[in-house]
């Protein structure tokens, strides 16, 4: 047997170092570590319950509206006050926003310029992916960082600023939108919506949204050989990248974009091609292997977070979260998956999790959610009130606020004693995906899905294809 | 005006990446077109290098060895000193500490890219198990991981491009600035930040100016008023141009309707009070203007408040214009 440490890995969200075992050339045990550990948990103790709201976005640059959005879940359950449609349509387009934005980045900026490198230069496909998509010199690069900038126009007008935005309130919103502005907004997501259709798909949002079967997702590759996401298909082929990084096949997806009809994507567990609801009380945190105080499962809402850096059996900062003794997968499959999306049904039906179809899940996310947010846009009632007020103290003591970023399931788990924090508990969506081994010995997905990786050459492509595919967020993992 | 290639390592530790990913929203150009047109050559950064792994490893080493060149070294995030360093470990058992401090003592020009990496920041909030420090301060105070005399090679001290996140703006114009070297210590402010925003302040252009002139309140974030007697704005106090440059295109904190929180300030992430409040004495606010004597601030905004207008009194606890300004008389039905 012969050990392999890989790190530190960029294009990444944040720092991660991964440990391999190799038996017969191939990975016969991963162990994930997340080396960075700042404490957010107990930096929010003792302050004022709506505190939060400025801690927590500071924990993750890139999932900043999601921390924002489950502390405002959970504070609106603590002060018992709920916001007006038009202060959830708002949120729901500030999230969107950032998780549009993410999907872009982790495409554009860090998982494609991997197919870029010079390790590829023998594959028919690689002359012109090194041209539209090496690392920061590739001709994607520019516009899509351009139609980014200008989709992030949205949290200028809407949020104030972004990372960082303190708009999101129990109530609802601190900014309404008047009636000019709205129809800024529709021009700057019109010419969003021209990017993506000229450059990622190459056909109209709904025709990729239409998209319902892997035969269907072929035959676009072939009509459309210039589009980036056709480019992707192509080299996925090429490679067999459905054959890469299949996990435990268990996803876990917590409900996204609330309206008065109910959440857009559905909180829920799938297995075995059938989805169950989620139980919050068969959620734990395990810290067998953190460099963290305890060891077997915790309850998060009596949970505790104490480093101890020189834990002998310790090795990451991240605990392990587990659905009933289970590991699970989160992220933009898994939402899917609970829509009942046919293509990634039938991706999943064939070959499981994967880095295809991990890949497409985000994407083809990207297709739905511009349409969605045209109709909330439409949908704001401007005379109405975008925030109520929030009453002087909680009403509660203990609440859950849960989310989707756009890598996955994020929960905080928050109680209260005289108005103050006492205990702050949160599972971040890369917690669930790259958490180490639990008590039971138990291998994290990520561990899970690297096992079997041939992993000889240099740069260990094949597991930073893997690891990428999940676009991870250490940063949230460990906060 | 001397333009060269310079060669840039952006490296993060104790942070949340917000710095990098606001760098991104930076618009005409783009990010790495205008890396180009400044003449900084981005030699690595963790979020958008193709070096991964052993070759970015290796690049590190030799940086901090010095056998190649390294003109401009930025951190994002604090360093993370607690516990022999680890709480933030490289691949080989290495503490990030110990390498940021090895590239410090190489690079021209060293750059703390947000309040953590200048000061601690939110990282060092609370209790600071962690040991988060900034490179040059700690806290309010000169020393930080690199000592209060520290000066890099090229003879600056660190530049503290403080802010939680920093403007793109901010951040470009200080590698432009320092790029050409046209940065000299007199433009850094007592706190190491560029004066060329730091020496404004975000009550600079707010957009509830009218309201702070006669002391006309909002008593929650989103109503129109002005934030500071109870919302805990800061923005008379805080060193940021945030209101004369917009955020995202047109944004600003109070644009967007919540008070500011002084994020360019060591210490903000411990008010000593709630974010939402304004702590007081005898019905004034206990944070008064920069440089404003109280007896005078008392006296005016007893005055102001006399003479508040009932339109500006009227919207200044609404979510929107309720009340609109009249017209002149030859204007009237």
């Amino acid at each position: 047997m012969s050990r392999r440490i890989l790190g530190p890995f960029n294009r990444v969200e944040g720092d991660l170092n991964i440990t391999l075992d190799f038996a017969d050339g191939k990975v016969s045990a991963a162990r994930v570590t997340a080396p960075l550990f700042r404490g957010f948990e107990r930096i929010l103790l003792g302050r004022e319950a709506l505190d939060a709201l400025a801690i927590v976005p500071r924990i993750c640059g890139i999932c900043s509206v999601s921390q924002s959005v489950a502390a405002a879940h959970a504070l609106s359950s603590l002060y018992g006050i709920n916001p007006p449609p038009n202060g959830q349509r708002v949120l729901n387009l500030i999230h969107a926003v950032e998780n549009i934005a993410d999907h872009l980045s982790h495409f554009y900026l860090f998982f494609m310029p991997d197919f870029a490198r010079a390790d590829y230069q023998q594959q028919p496909w690689h002359a012109a992916t090194l041209a539209r998509f090496q690392a920061q010199r590739g001709s994607a690069i520019a516009p899509m960082l351009e139609a980014r900038a200008l989709l992030m126009r949205f949290m200028g007008s809407l949020a104030g600023h972004w990372p960082h935005t303190l708009c999101l309130q129990p109530g609802g919103v601190t900014k309404v939108v008047s009636a000019a502005e709205r129809v800024r907004l529709q021009q700057w997501l019109r010419s969003f919506r021209r990017y993506l259709e000229q450059h990622t798909f190459g056909q109209p949002l709904e025709a990729i949204a239409a998209l319902d079967s892997q035969a269907a997702l072929e035959h676009y590759r072939q009509q459309n050989p210039d589009a980036d996401f056709a480019c992707f298909l192509h080299i996925a082929d090429n490679l067999q990248l459905h054959t890469l990084g299949r996990s435990y096949d268990r996803f876990i997806a917590a409900p996204a974009y609330a309206s008065a009809e109910g959440s857009w994507s559905p909180a829920g567990v799938w297995h075995a091609g059938h989805s169950q609801p989620l139980a919050l009380d068969a959620i734990s945190e395990d810290s067998h292997s953190s460099w963290l105080a305890g060891d077997g499962p915790a309850a998060p809402l009596h949970n505790d977070t104490v480093p101890l850096p020189d834990k002998a059996e310790g090795y990451s900062w991240s605990k392990a979260p587990r659905l009933a003794g289970a590991a699970a997968e989160t992220g933009a499959l898994a939402r899917g998956l609970l829509r009942g999306e046919n293509l990634l049904c039938d991706m999943v039906a064939r070959d499981g999790g994967n880095v295809l179809s991990r890949v497409v899940a985000r994407l083809s996310e990207v297709a739905r959610i511009v349409p969605l947010m045209e109709q909330w846009l439409a949908g704001l009632q401007l005379e109405q009130p975008f925030q109520h007020p929030c009453p002087a103290a909680p009403v509660q003591q203990q609440a859950i606020g849960l989310t989707e970023a756009a890598r996955g399931m994020l929960g905080h788990w928050v109680t209260l004693d005289a108005g103050r924090i006492s205990r702050y508990q949160i599972i971040a969506p890369t917690t669930w995906n790259f958490s180490p081994r639990d008590s039971q010995g138990l291998p994290g997905p990520l561990e899970k899905a690297l096992e079997g990786v041939t992993a000889s050459d240099p740069q260990a492509l094949q597991v930073q294809h893997i690891v990428r595919s999940f676009d991870p967020c250490q940063v949230c993992t460990t906060h | 005006m001397a333009w060269k290639n310079k060669r840039l390592l952006w490296l993060q530790s104790g942070g949340c990446g917000g710095c990098t990913l606001s760098l991104l929203n930076t618009e005409a150009p783009s990010l790495f077109t205008t890396l180009a047109d400044i003449g900084i050559e981005l030699i690595w950064h963790p979020s958008f290098a193709e070096q991964s792994l052993d070759e970015a490893m290796q690049l590190l080493q030799r940086l901090a060895d010095g056998s190649e060149p390294l003109d401009m070294l930025c951190l994002e995030g604090a360093v993370m000193t607690g516990a022999a360093g680890r709480f933030h470990l490289l691949p080989d058992g290495q503490s990030m500490s110990t390498l940021i401090e090895q590239l410090a003592r190489r690079a021209g020009q060293v750059i703390a890219v947000g309040t953590c990496a200048a000061y601690g920041g939110i990282s060092a909030a609370g209790d600071n198990l962690t040991g988060a420090t900034g490179l040059n301060h700690s806290g309010n105070h000169p020393g930080g991981l690199l000592g209060a005399d520290f000066h890099a090679a090229g003879g600056l001290p660190v530049v503290n491009i403080s802010g939680c996140p920093t403007h793109p703006g901010w951040v470009l114009e200080t590698l432009a600035l320092l790029a050409s070297d046209s940065l000299q210590a007199a433009d850094l402010d007592p706190l190491g930040r560029p004066r060329f925003y730091a020496d404004k302040l975000v009550h600079h252009g707010c957009d509830k100016n009218e309201f702070y002139e006669f002391k006309a309140s909002a008593t929650a974030p989103g109503q129109m008023g002005c934030l500071m007697e109870h919302v805990g704005c800061k923005g008379t106090q805080a060193h940021a141009d945030c209101n004369s440059r917009g955020w995202n295109g047109e944004g600003s904190c109070l644009t967007g309707g919540y008070p500011c929180i002084n994020c360019t300030a060591p210490d903000f992430a411990d008010p000593g009070h709630g974010f939402f409040s304004t702590p007081q004495v005898a019905g004034f606010p206990v944070g008064l203007p920069t440089d404003m004597p109280k007896a005078w601030f008392v006296a005016l905004s007893t005055l102001s408040k006399s003479a508040t207008p009932a339109r500006v009194r009227q919207n200044a606890v609404q979510d929107r214009i309720i009340v609109p300004p009249s017209l002149p008389k030859k204007n009237k039905a």
